[in-house]
C-alpha cells in the first residue's frame, strides 16, 4: 500500500496522540490522580500504528494489558479512554473496566486484557467469523514477548493455520515480560522461527520504524484478506517506562530506556524521514503536536470533571440482581 | 521470641525456614526472583509485591523464574511434587487459574485417590485474591469456593501474620496439594510472630472474638471487617462471636456448629459472589445440623453476583464492609418470628 501524504500525517498524529496520552497518564498517575494498575505503551507506538493503518473499523483486534496505544490507533474515542482510566461514568466502559479493560466493539477493538494470552484465541474467533461470513475482514492479535510463551498463544497459532484463518499475530518484543528478560524466557532462537514452525509466514522488523512495521503488516494483511491464512510479525521495540506505573526497574541496565529514546524513538525517526523525503514540513508536524496536546489536555480536564458512575450501577449489565 | 511482622514478612520467613530445613523445597513463579536474563539486578522483584525477595540470595537455583506459561509451570510443580520435591508455585493472581486449572483440578487434586492412595502430591500453590485495589475484573476475584469444591485440594486463607507463617509451614509439609490464598489487601497487616518454626494444623477455625448474641462466620479479609463491625455493635449492646474459618478445606464444622448453637443467630460474611459459595455452604451446614438452635434465619453478607468493577465508587459498593455486616447483625439480632 503506497502511503499518501494524508496517510503519513495520520500516522504521525496517531503516534503522537499515543505518546502524549501515555506521558500524561504517567504524570497523572504519579500525582495520585489515577488508581489501579496502569501499563504504558510509550516507545512502542509505531507497532500499533504501522498495523492499524491497514485496518478498517470492521477489522478486529485484541490487545493486552498494555493496551492504550492499540485502542487509540484503532480509533477508540480518546476522551472516553481517559475517562475510563479515571473511572468515570463517561468512560469507554462506564468506569467498570479501567485501564486494563478498555474496549470498543464498535471500533473493532475487542479489549485490552488482564490475562496474558487472553487475546489470541479471541482473534481466532473474530477471524473465523470473517471467514465464515466471507467479509474479507481480518483479526489481529497483539501479544508481548512474554505472552508469546503462553499456551493459549501456541494453541491459537496452530488453530489459525489448521483452519487457514485471516489472523495476524503481532508480537511486540520489548525485551521484557515484567522483570524477566526475553533472552531468558524464550527458548527459541527467534519468535519468527518459532512461528514458522506453526506453518505460517513470519517476519521480524524494527518496531521503532513505522515504515518497516507498515510494510510487514501490508504483506500479512493482504495475504489474510486474499484467503492466504495467518501470519506472524515480530516487532523489536523498547518500553520507555516500567512494566507498570510504580516499577523501580532495577533489572534494567541504567540508561537503557533513555538510550532508546535518544537513538531509536519512533516519532523522531518518522519525522526525520518524512521531512526529508515525503514533502512534509516540520511546521505541519508541529501543528499536529499542538492539536494533540490540546486533545489530551482536554481529555484530562474533562475526565477530572466528569461524574463518577452512580453507586447503584454496580448492579447493572448483569442478568440477575442478587 | 516473637516480633511484630507483616503478613508479607511472615510468608517470606516461612518460605525461608522451610527452604533452609528441607532442600526438596523449591519456589517457582513469574518474577519470584526477577531480573533473570536481564543486565540489571537479580532479585529485582521477589514477586510483584516483594513477598519472596531475598530468598534468591540464599537459595539460588532453588528459586525459579518462569516464563508466562502457567499451565506448564503449575503442572511442573505438580509433577515435581509427585516425584520427590516440595514445590511452592506462585500463581501471581488467583484470577489467572483460568489458564492452568486442569493441572490443579484434574491432575494434582486427583492423584492420591485415583491412584488408590499410592501417590502423594505435596505441592503448594500460593496465590493472591481479593478486591479493594482498583485492580478490576480480572485481578480482584475471590475464587476460593471453586477450589474448595474440588475433592483432593486443601484451601487455606490466613488473615494474621501468625497464621500466615504457621499455615504456610503446614502447607509445605503437608502431603496433599494446598492452595494458599493471600489477600492482596492484607500483606501489610501486622502482628506478633514467633521467630522459631511452628505449624498450625488445617481444619481448625479460630474464634477471634467471643460473644453470645450473634455469630459472624467469616473468612479472609472479611474477618477483619467482621471484627470492626463487632466492635461497633458491642457499643450498642450486641455481643458478636466472630469465627475465622482459616481453612475452607478441610472445614472445621464443629467450631462453626458450636458457635451457631451458642448464639442461635448467624451472619455469614464472604467477599465472593453469593451463589455456590462458602457462604451458602456454611449456611447449609448450619441449617442441616443446628436447625433446632436457630432463633433467626441465617443472613448472608456477600459480594453481588457480578464481576468486580473498576471505579472506586463501584468497587466500594461491591465489597461487603463493616456497615453492611453490622446492619445484617442488627436485623438478625432483632429478629422475632
Ligand atoms: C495469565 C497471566 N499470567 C500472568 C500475568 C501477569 N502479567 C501481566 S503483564 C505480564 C508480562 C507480560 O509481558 P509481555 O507479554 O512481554 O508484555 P509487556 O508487558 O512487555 O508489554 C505478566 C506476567 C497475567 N496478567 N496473566
Ligand atoms: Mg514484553
Amino acid at each position: 500500500m503506497a502511503l499518501t501524504k494524508d496517510d503519513l500525517l495520520k500516522a504521525y498524529r496517531l503516534m503522537r496522540t499515543i505518546r502524549e496520552f501515555e506521558e500524561r497518564v504517567h504524570v497523572e498517575f504519579a500525582a495520585g490522580e489515577i488508581e489501579g494498575f496502569v501499563h504504558l505503551y510509550a516507545g512502542e507506538e509505531a507497532c500499533a500504528v504501522g498495523v492499524m493503518l491497514h485496518l478498517t473499523k470492521a477489522d478486529r483486534i485484541a490487545s493486552t494489558h498494555r493496551g492504550h496505544g492499540h485502542c487509540i490507533a484503532k480509533g477508540v474515542d480518546v476522551p472516553a479512554m481517559m475517562a475510563e482510566i479515571y473511572g468515570r461514568a463517561t468512560g469507554s466502559c462506564r468506569g467498570k473496566g479501567g485501564s486494563m479493560h478498555i474496549a470498543d466493539l464498535d471500533a473493532g477493538m475487542m479489549g485490552a486484557n488482564g490475562i496474558v494470552g487472553g487475546g489470541p484465541p479471541l482473534i481466532c474467533g473474530a477471524a473465523l467469523a470473517a471467514k465464515v461470513q466471507g467479509t474479507r475482514q481480518v483479526g489481529v492479535a497483539f501479544i508481548g514477548d512474554g505472552a508469546s510463551n503462553q499456551g493459549t498463544t501456541f494453541e491459537s497459532m496452530n488453530l489459525a493455520t489448521v483452519w487457514g484463518l485471516p489472523a495476524i499475530f503481532v508480537a511486540e518484543n520489548n525485551g521484557y515480560a515484567e522483570a524477566t528478560a526475553a533472552d531468558y524466557h524464550i527458548g527459541a532462537s527467534s519468535l519468527a522461527d518459532r512461528a514458522e514452525g506453526f506453518g505460517m509466514p513470519a517476519a521480524t522488523v524494527d518496531g521503532h520504524d513505522f515504515f518497516a512495521v507498515h510494510q510487514a503488516a501490508d504483506e500479512a494483511i493482504r495475504r489474510a484478506r486474499a484467503g492466504g491464512g495467518p501470519s506472524f510479525i515480530e516487532c523489536q521495540v523498547n518500553r520507555y517506562y516500567g512494566h507498570y506505573e510504580g516499577d523501580a526497574q532495577t533489572y534494567r541496565p541504567p540508561g537503557e530506556a533513555e538510550a532508546a529514546r535518544a537513538n531509536h524513538d519512533c516519532l523522531d525517526m518518522f519525522a526525520g524521514r518524512v521531512t526529508k523525503s515525503a514533502g512534509i514540513e516540520r511546521e505541519e508536524l508541529d501543528d499536529i503536536d499542538r492539536a494533540v496536546a490540546a486533545l489530551i489536555d482536554g481529555s484530562v480536564s474533562s475526565a477530572k470533571a466528569d461524574p463518577a458512575p452512580a453507586a447503584a450501577d454496580y448492579l447493572t449489565d448483569v442478568y440477575v440482581d442478587y | 521470641m516473637a516480633r511484630t511482622l507483616t503478613i508479607l514478612q511472615a510468608i517470606n520467613e516461612a518460605l525461608d525456614q522451610e527452604m533452609a530445613r528441607d532442600s526438596s523445597v523449591i519456589v517457582m513463579g513469574e518474577d519470584v526472583v526477577g531480573g533473570s536474563g536481564a543486565e540489571g539486578e537479580m532479585d529485582a522483584w521477589g514477586g510483584p509485591l516483594g513477598v519472596t525477595k531475598g530468598l534468591y540470595g540464599k537459595y539460588g537455583d532453588r528459586m525459579l523464574d518462569t516464563p508466562i506459561t502457567e499451565s506448564a509451570f503449575i503442572g511442573a510443580a505438580v509433577g515435581a511434587a509427585a516425584s520427590g520435591l516440595r514445590p511452592v508455585a506462585e500463581l501471581m493472581f488467583s484470577d489467572f487459574v483460568g489458564v492452568c486449572f486442569d493441572q490443579i483440578y484434574n491432575q494434582a487434586a486427583k492423584f492420591r485417590y485415583m491412584f488408590g492412595g499410592r501417590a502423594e502430591t505435596p505441592v503448594v500453590v500460593r496465590t493472591m485474591y481479593g478486591a479493594g485495589l482498583r485492580a478490576a475484573a480480572q485481578h480482584s476475584q475471590s475464587p476460593y469456593s471453586i477450589f474448595t469444591h474440588v475433592p483432593g485440594l486443601k484451601c487455606v486463607m490466613p488473615v494474621t501474620p501468625y497464621d500466615a507463617k504457621g499455615l504456610l509451614i503446614q502447607a509445605i509439609r503437608d502431603n496433599d496439594p494446598v492452595i494458599f490464598f493471600e489477600h492482596k489487601g492484607l500483606y501489610e497487616t501486622e502482628g506478633e510472630v514467633p521467630e522459631q518454626s511452628y505449624s498450625i494444623p488445617f481444619g481448625e477455625a479460630n474464634v477471634v472474638r467471643e460473644g453470645n448474641d450473634v455469630s459472624i462466620i467469616s473468612l479472609g479479609l472479611m474477618v477483619h471487617r467482621s471484627l470492626e463491625a463487632a466492635e461497633t455493635l458491642a457499643g450498642e449492646g450486641i455481643q458478636c462471636e466472630v469465627v475465622d474459618l482459616r481453612t475452607t478445606s478441610p472445614l472445621d464444622e464443629d467450631t462453626v456448629l458450636e458457635s451457631a448453637e451458642n448464639t442461635g443467630r448467624v451472619v455469614v460474611v464472604d467477599e465472593a459472589p453469593p451463589r455456590c459459595s462458602i457462604a451458602t455452604d456454611i449456611s447449609a451446614l448450619i441449617a442441616q445440623h443446628a436447625f433446632d438452635a436457630l432463633e433467626a434465619p441465617i443472613s448472608l453478607v456477600t459480594a453481588p453476583h457480578t464481576p468486580v468493577p473498576f471505579a472506586g465508587v463501584l468497587e466500594d459498593q461491591y465489597m461487603p464492609d463493616a456497615t453492611r455486616i453490622a446492619a445484617a447483625v442488627r436485623s438478625v439480632a432483632g429478629y422475632a418470628p
